[in-house]
C-alpha cells in the first residue's frame, strides 16, 4: 500500500521529496510537509490507538491542537518520548512512530474486553471501584490502573537533547497567524511597534490556507505569503513558526515555546530541542481563532470520524483524502465547504445537515455542482470497529428529538461539524471571565483583567470582513498608544461567502431500544451515559462533573468537548449553558515537555558553583569536596586509603600540634563605611562597639528582632570610618540584606554604606602553635610578636609583593590567624603558605578538621545557631550588652527567654569512651522509659577529640547549667543507637583560652 | 511572574526581587520603653489583606535598594512603587 490516499495534484508539500518513517514497525513514505498524521492518512492508517478507558480502536479526529486520539509514542533522534500528538509533529526521515494505551497490539488489544464490559466502568468507577477493601489498593487495584490507564511510556534514559530558555519583550504579542494575527500584526508593525508574532503550526496563515476566499484579488493563501514577507523583513517584528504561546501568567508574562529541532533531518550540536520564550508584553492581541465542535452520535469514536474542517484541512494542505466515501454530517454551512472540496478532487459525498432545507451560496454552489444532499438529516450510529463501514442515518422529527425513519448506508468516513468554538484558554487563564454568546452557542471574552484583546474567530467573529477590519483596527489603536506613531492603513477588500444560520442541534437522539455509546470526550473516554449518571448521583456544580467524570480532563483540556459537555449538563438539568458555567482553563494550553521547562538548569548546571581562587590547587591535591551553598569547599585532602574520619583526625591533630592551613575564602565579608559605621555597628551587635580602637578587631553576634542568633563572626576596624565585617559562609547574603534593610528603612539618618567584598578577598586561616613563626617568615618586615599583633590584633602587612591584611583571631582554639589577599593574588599566597610552611610540616585542613577543632574548644556555630537559640542558650551572655539597646534586645526579656530551666549548650562525652554520638540524637533520662519519651535536648555537634582521643559531642540541653555531672542516654533511633553520655562543659579543651594568647 | 518597577533602575522581572512583607510597620525607637503587648504586635502580628497591601521588596539582584510597592494581593496589579521616604 503506498499512499493510496494521496491526491495527484494539490496541497502545500514537497512531492519531490519523500520521507522514509516507521509505525508500529513498518516502513511507509510520506512527504517533506507532512505531519505524521496527514503521511498516515495518506497510506490509508486510521486504526491509531486504543482509548483510554475502554480501548475501543480510535483513529485521527481533527488535524491539529483539536486532535484528541491521536497521542503516539515517538522516536526521533535517538529519544523515545510518549504523548505525542500525531497531527502537531512534521515527518522527518527516520522518525518511528507507535501507538500507545494497546496491548499486545492495536489490531489486537486485551483491553478492549472492558468495552463488553462497559457497564461496569460507568462515570467515577475509579472513585466506585477501588474503594474498597483498602488492602487491595497496592497489590490489586493500583497495578491493574497503572496497566489499564496507561498513556505511553516515559524514557528512563538521560535526556540527551538541547534546550534552551529566552527572554524577550515587545509591545506587542500576537498569537496565531491567520487573518486576525496578520492583519493586527502588520498594523502594529506600521506604527513602530516591537511586535512578536507566534505561529503554533509550520505554515503560517491559519484558515486563509484552507478558505475559499479572497483579499485584495489574492487568495487567502497568496496574502498571508505577502504579509508575512513583509513583516520577516521589517526590524521591529519577530515572526515565529512552530511556537505555541500556551501559558498567559501576571502582568501579561507570555510563556511560549518552539520546537526548534524536532522537524531536521540533521540539526547541528548547539540547536536546541525545544526553545522555551519568556515574553513580556506591553498588550496581547489573542488571534487564535476557533476550533470546530463535533456532533455527538452513536459509536462517534470510530475511526473514519473526523472533523470536517480537518477533512478539508487534509485535502488542502497536505494533498490527503481522509476517505474516498464520505458523509459530511452538519448543522451550518461549514460542512458544504468540506463536500465542496472532496467534490472538486473527484469523490461524492453525501449531505446530512440537520437544517431544513434552505438557501446560501454555499448551500447553492453544492446543489450546482449535483452534491446530493439531505436536510433534517442526522447519523444516528456508525457502524464498523476498526473503521467506519456504513451508517444508520435518520429523518429528525419537527422537534429534533426522534427520528421519523432510518436507513443505512454505506460509507467510508464522517464527517461532522457542530459549528465553531472560539479558542479562549489564553484569555481565560489571563483573568478574563468569559461571557456566553447566545448566537453561536460558546463563550467569548468578556472584560480583560490584564492588556490583552481577542480578536477575530478567537472572540467570536466568523466573517473575515469583520475580521480584517476588528485587527486592522485594534492593531493600530493599541501600538498608537504606545509608539505614538498612527500610519493609514487601507483595509483590503475580500470576497468570502456569505453564511446561512446554524443550528443548534448537537446531539443525535437515541432511536428507542438503543444504546449506542455516545463519546463527548474521546481522550478520556466520557460518554453521554457517564455524565447523565454523574448527575443523577448528584453532582450539580461543572466543576464536580468534570472531576467525577473526567470530561475535559486530558491533555487536550477538551477542546472539542467543553461544550457539548455543557449543552448535555444544561439539557439535563433544564438550564441553559451559562447558567452552568464553565470550568477553568489553566496553562498549558497544549503539552510541553519537561525537558524545555527546565532548560539549560540541569545537573551541575542547576545552580552555579562558587570557586575560591585556590580550588585548583585543593584539586590537585586530592581534596574530597563538600557544598556549602553554592560554594565547594575541600572537606578534607585524602591522603592514600584514608577515609573521611582519618584524614580529618591527621590534619585536625596537625594543628594542635604543628600549624595547618585552611581556605577560609567563603565567609562572607562586607565593607562598612561611613561617620556613623561604629554606631551603626552598635546597633546591629549584642556587644558594645563604640570603643574599639583601630587595628583591632572584635568578635561580635547578632540577633534578629525576635532575640535569635542571627549570625555571628569578626569584625575589624580598619581605620576610624572603615570597617571589614565577617559573616559565616551560609548566612552571608541574608546578614547584608539585613544590614541595607536597618540602613534604607529603620534609620536611614545613618551615614554609613555596605557593600559586599566576599569574591574580592581570598582568606587563609593559619592555625597552630607553629603559626607565628610561619607569619614571621611570610612577612619578613613587620613585628609579629605577641606584643606587636596581639590576640584580636590587625596589621597590614606585604607578602613577597602583594598587599595583604592580615587578622589574629582564632576559631580553631589555636594560635592562629587569617591572611587575606586580593583574590587574584589568593592561589599565589597558598602556594606561599605551604612552600614556606614546609619546615613547620604544615598541612592543609578541610572542613572537617575544621569542626572537629571548634568543637572540642565549644565554638559554636551553625548547628548550635540553628534558628532556635538566643544568646544565654549557647553561653554567648557574655557579649550581650547591658547598658545599649541593640537590634532584638527586647525580645530577650521575654519570660520564656529567662526561665530557671532554659536550655543551655553543654559538652558530652560518652561513658565508654568509645561510642561516637550521631548529631541529631535526643537526649533522655531513661532509655527505657515509655514512649513519648520526654526529650531534655538533643546532640548538634560531634567530633572525635584529638587532644583527649576519645569522642565528644556538643548538645543543647534544658536546664544544661545545672546538670553537669549528670548521666544521659544519647538516643538515635534513626540510626538505632541509645549511647549513654556525661554532661560536662562545652569547653572540652584549653578552659581558660590560652592558647589564643600565647 | 510580576513586573515591579524598582524606582531606582526602573521595570524588571520579579526573579531580580526579594520580597519583604508589610512595609508599613515601624520599628519602635532604641531605648523606648515598651510593654511586651506592643513588641510582640511589631515583631511578630502582621495582617494579611485581601486587596491593597503596601510591602517592602528588596531589588536584591539589582541597586540592592529596598523600597515600597503597594499592591493587590488577590489580582497582583501594582498601583505603584516608591522608594521608603516618599511616604504617601
Ligand atoms: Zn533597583
Amino acid at each position: 500500500m503506498s499512499q493510496n490516499f494521496r491526491l495527484n495534484t494539490g496541497g502545500l508539500i514537497n512531492r519531490d521529496k519523500p520521507i522514509e518513517f516507521k509505525f508500529n514497525g513498518k516502513k511507509y513514505i510520506g512527504y517533506e510537509g507532512d505531519t505524521l498524521a496527514s503521511a498516515l492518512l495518506a497510506n490509508g492508517i486510521h486504526l491509531i490507538g486504543r482509548s483510554f478507558k475502554y480501548h475501543r480502536p480510535r483513529g485521527f479526529f481533527g488535524a491539529g491542537v483539536d486532535e484528541p486520539n491521536a497521542k503516539m509514542q515517538v522516536e526521533i533522534n535517538g529519544c523515545s518520548e510518549p504523548n505525542i500528538n500525531a497531527t502537531e509533529i512534521e515527518l522527518v526521515n527516520g522518525l518511528s512512530a507507535s501507538s500507545q494505551n494497546c496491548w499486545p497490539s492495536v489490531n489486537f488489544d486485551i483491553g478492549a474486553i472492558n468495552n463488553f464490559f462497559n457497564r461496569f466502568f460507568p462515570a467515577g468507577f475509579y472513585y466506585k471501584t477501588f474503594m474498597w477493601p483498602k488492602s487491595f489498593w497496592y497489590k490489586v487495584y493500583e497495578p491493574f490502573i497503572r496497566k489499564a490507564a496507561g498513556l505511553g511510556i516515559a524514557s528512563l534514559e538521560k535526556d540527551k537533547e538541547r534546550y534552551e530558555h529566552k527572554y524577550e519583550y515587545c509591545d506587542l504579542l500576537v498569537t496565531g497567524s491567520g487573518p486576525a494575527g496578520l492583519a493586527s500584526a502588520y498594523a502594529a508593525a506600521k506604527n513602530g511597534a516591537k511586535v512578536i508574532l507566534a505561529e503554533d503550526k509550520p505554515r503560517y496563515g491559519g484558515t486563509l490556507l484552507t478558505d475559499d476566499v479572497t483579499i485584495d484579488n489574492l487568495s487567502g493563501k497568496d496574502w498571508s505569503e505577502k504579509i508575512i514577507s513583509e513583516l520577516i523583513e521589517m526590524p521591529n517584528v519577530i515572526v515565529k513558526n512552530r511556537s505555541q504561546v500556551f501559558g498567559y501568567y501576571d502582568h501579561n508574562m507570555m510563556v511560549m515555546f518552539e520546537r526548534t529541532g524536532d522537524h531536521l533531518e540533521k540539526k547541528s550540536k548547539y540547536t536546541p530541542r525545544q526553545r522555551l520564550w519568556y515574553i513580556r508584553a506591553k498588550e496581547v492581541l489573542l488571534s487564535t481563532g476557533s476550533i470546530e465542535r463535533p456532533i455527538v452520535f452513536g459509536n462517534n469514536d470510530t475511526p473514519g470520524v473526523f472533523l470536517s474542517a480537518a477533512a478539508k484541512e487534509y485535502m488542502k494542505v497536505y494533498g490527503v483524502l481522509i476517505g474516498k466515501k464520505p458523509i459530511i454530517f452538519t448543522n451550518n454551512d461549514s460542512g458544504y465547504e468540506t463536500a465542496i472540496e472532496f467534490k472538486k478532487n473527484g469523490v461524492n459525498p453525501i449531505v446530512l445537515d440537520t437544517r431544513e432545507d434552505q438557501n446560501s451560496e454555499l448551500i447553492n454552489e453544492a446543489k450546482d455542482l449535483n452534491i446530493k444532499i439531505k436536510f433534517s438529516y442526522a447519523v444516528i450510529v456508525a457502524h464498523g470497529y476498526k473503521k467506519v463501514k456504513s451508517a444508520t442515518i435518520g429523518k429528525l422529527n419537527k422537534e429534533k428529538i426522534d427520528f421519523e425513519n432510518t436507513e443505512q448506508i454505506d460509507c467510508d468516513s464522517i464527517c461532522v461539524s457542530g459549528f465553531w468554538t472560539p479558542t479562549v484558554h489564553l484569555a481565560s487563564q489571563s483573568g478574563n471571565k468569559l461571557k456566553f454568546n447566545d448566537s453561536i452557542d460558546a463563550f467569548v471574552p468578556d472584560k480583560s483583567k490584564q492588556n490583552e484583546h481577542s480578536l477575530g474567530a478567537a472572540n467570536g467573529t466568523f466573517t473575515l470582513q469583520d475580521t480584517l477590519k476588528n485587527s486592522f483596527n485594534t492593531g493600530s489603536e493599541v501600538s498608537k498608544n504606545i509608539t505614538k506613531k498612527d500610519e493609514k492603513i487601507q483595509i483590503p477588500n475580500t470576497n468570502e461567502r456569505k453564511y446561512s444560520a446554524h443550528d443548534k442541534f448537537w446531539c443525535s437522539p437515541l432511536p428507542k431500544g438503543k444504546h449506542y455509546k455516545r463519546f463527548v470526550d474521546f481522550q478520556n473516554d466520557v460518554a453521554v451515559s457517564d455524565i447523565e449518571v454523574a448527575l443523577r448521583e448528584g453532582y450539580r456544580s461543572i466543576e464536580h462533573v468534570k472531576r467525577y467524570t473526567t470530561l475535559g480532563m486530558a491533555t487536550d483540556q477538551g477542546r472539542t468537548s467543553n461544550l457539548n459537555g455543557l449543552q448535555l449538563v444544561a439539557n439535563v438539568e433544564k438550564k441553559i449553558v451559562p447558567q452552568v458555567g464553565h470550568t477553568t482553563f489553566r496553562p498549558p494550553f497544549t503539552p510541553v515537555t519537561i525537558g524545555t521547562i527546565v532548560g539549560r538548569e540541569i545537573g551541575k548546571e542547576y545552580m552555579p558553583t562558587r570557586k575560591t581562587p585556590m580550588h585548583h590547587w585543593h584539586e590537585k591535591n586530592n581534596a574530597v569536596w563538600v557544598d556549602a551553598g553554592a560554594w565547594k569547599r575541600p572537606r578534607y585532602y585524602k591522603r592514600g586509603n584514608e577515609n573521611l574520619f582519618e584524614a580529618s583526625k591527621r590534619e585536625a591533630k596537625n594543628v594542635r600540634e604543628h600549624v595547618g592551613v585552611c581556605d577560609v575564602t567563603t565567609l562572607g565579608k562586607i565593607d562598612i563605611k561611613g561617620p556613623d559605621a561604629a554606631e551603626f555597628l552598635n546597633r546591629v551587635y549584642t556587644n558594645a562597639w563604640l570603643k574599639l580602637p583601630v587595628g583591632k578587631a572584635r568578635y561580635g553576634v547578632m540577633l534578629r528582632e525576635d532575640g535569635i542568633v542571627m549570625d555571628d563572626g569578626t569584625t575589624t576596624r580598619i581605620s576610624e570610618n572603615h570597617y571589614h565585617m565577617t559573616t559565616t559562609t551560609a548566612q552571608a547574603a541574608n546578614v547584608l540584606s539585613h544590614l541595607e534593610y536597618y540602613l534604607q528603612i529603620v534609620w536611614p539618618e545613618l551615614n554609613v554604606n555596605v557593600v559586599s567584598t566576599t569574591e574580592q578577598w581570598a582568606g587563609a586561616a593559619i592555625a597552630g602553635p607553629k603559626s607565628r613563626d610561619l607569619l614571621a617568615k611570610l612577612f619578613s618586615k613587620i613585628d609579629v610578636s605577641n606584643e606587636a599583633l596581639p590576640f584580636m590584633g590587625y596589621v597590614e602587612g606585604d607578602l613577597l609583593g602583594v598587599k595583604a591584611r592580615i587578622f589574629r583571631i582564632s576559631f580553631s582554639g589555636e594560635l592562629a590567624y587569617e591572611i587575606n589577599v586580593e583574590s587574584d593574588f589568593g592561589l599565589f599566597m597558598w602556594e606561599k603558605i605551604i612552600e614556606i610552611g614546609e619546615e613547620f610540616n604544615i598541612q592543609p585542613y578541610g572542613t572537617e578538621a575544621l569542626s572537629t577543632l571548634r568543637i572540642e574548644m565549644g565554638h559554636v556555630a551553625g548547628p548550635e545557631l540553628d534558628g532556635r537559640t538566643i544568646p544565654y542558650d549557647v553561653s554567648l551572655e557574655g557579649l550581650v550588652s547591658k547598658k545599649k539597646d541593640f537590634i532584638g534586645k527586647r525580645s530577650l526579656a521575654k519570660e520564656a527567654f529567662n526561665k530557671a530551666d532554659r536550655q543551655k549548650i553543654v559538652g558530652l562525652v560518652p561513658l565508654d569512651r568509645k561510642s561516637s554520638i550521631p548529631e541529631g540524637s535526643h537526649l533522655v533520662e531513661n532509655k527505657n522509659a515509655k514512649l513519648p519519651n520526654p526529650k531534655l535536648g538533643h546532640v548538634s555537634s560531634s567530633c572525635w577529640s584529638v587532644e583527649n582521643n576519645n569522642p565528644f559531642s556538643l548538645a543543647i540541653l534544658k536546664d544544661g547549667k545545672n546538670m553537669i555531672g549528670k548521666k544521659l542516654f544519647a538516643v538515635s533511633p534513626l540510626k538505632n543507637t541509645s549511647i549513654e553520655v556525661e554532661v560536662m562543659s562545652s569547653h572540652y579543651v584549653d578552659h581558660e583560652g590560652k592558647r589564643v594568647r600565647s | 511572574m510580576l513586573n515591579i518597577k524598582c524606582p531606582y533602575c526602573g521595570d524588571r522581572s520579579q526573579k531580580e526581587f526579594a520580597y519583604g512583607g508589610d512595609g508599613t510597620i515601624t520599628r519602635p525607637k532604641l531605648n523606648q520603653e515598651i510593654s511586651d503587648e506592643e513588641w510582640d504586635n511589631f515583631v511578630y502580628l502582621r495582617k494579611s489583606p485581601r486587596g491593597k497591601h503596601i510591602e517592602l521588596w528588596h531589588h536584591i539582584a539589582g541597586c540592592r535598594q529596598w523600597f515600597k510597592v503597594e499592591r493587590d494581593t488577590t489580582t497582583h496589579e501594582i498601583f505603584r512603587t516608591f522608594k521608603p521616604e516618599e511616604e504617601f
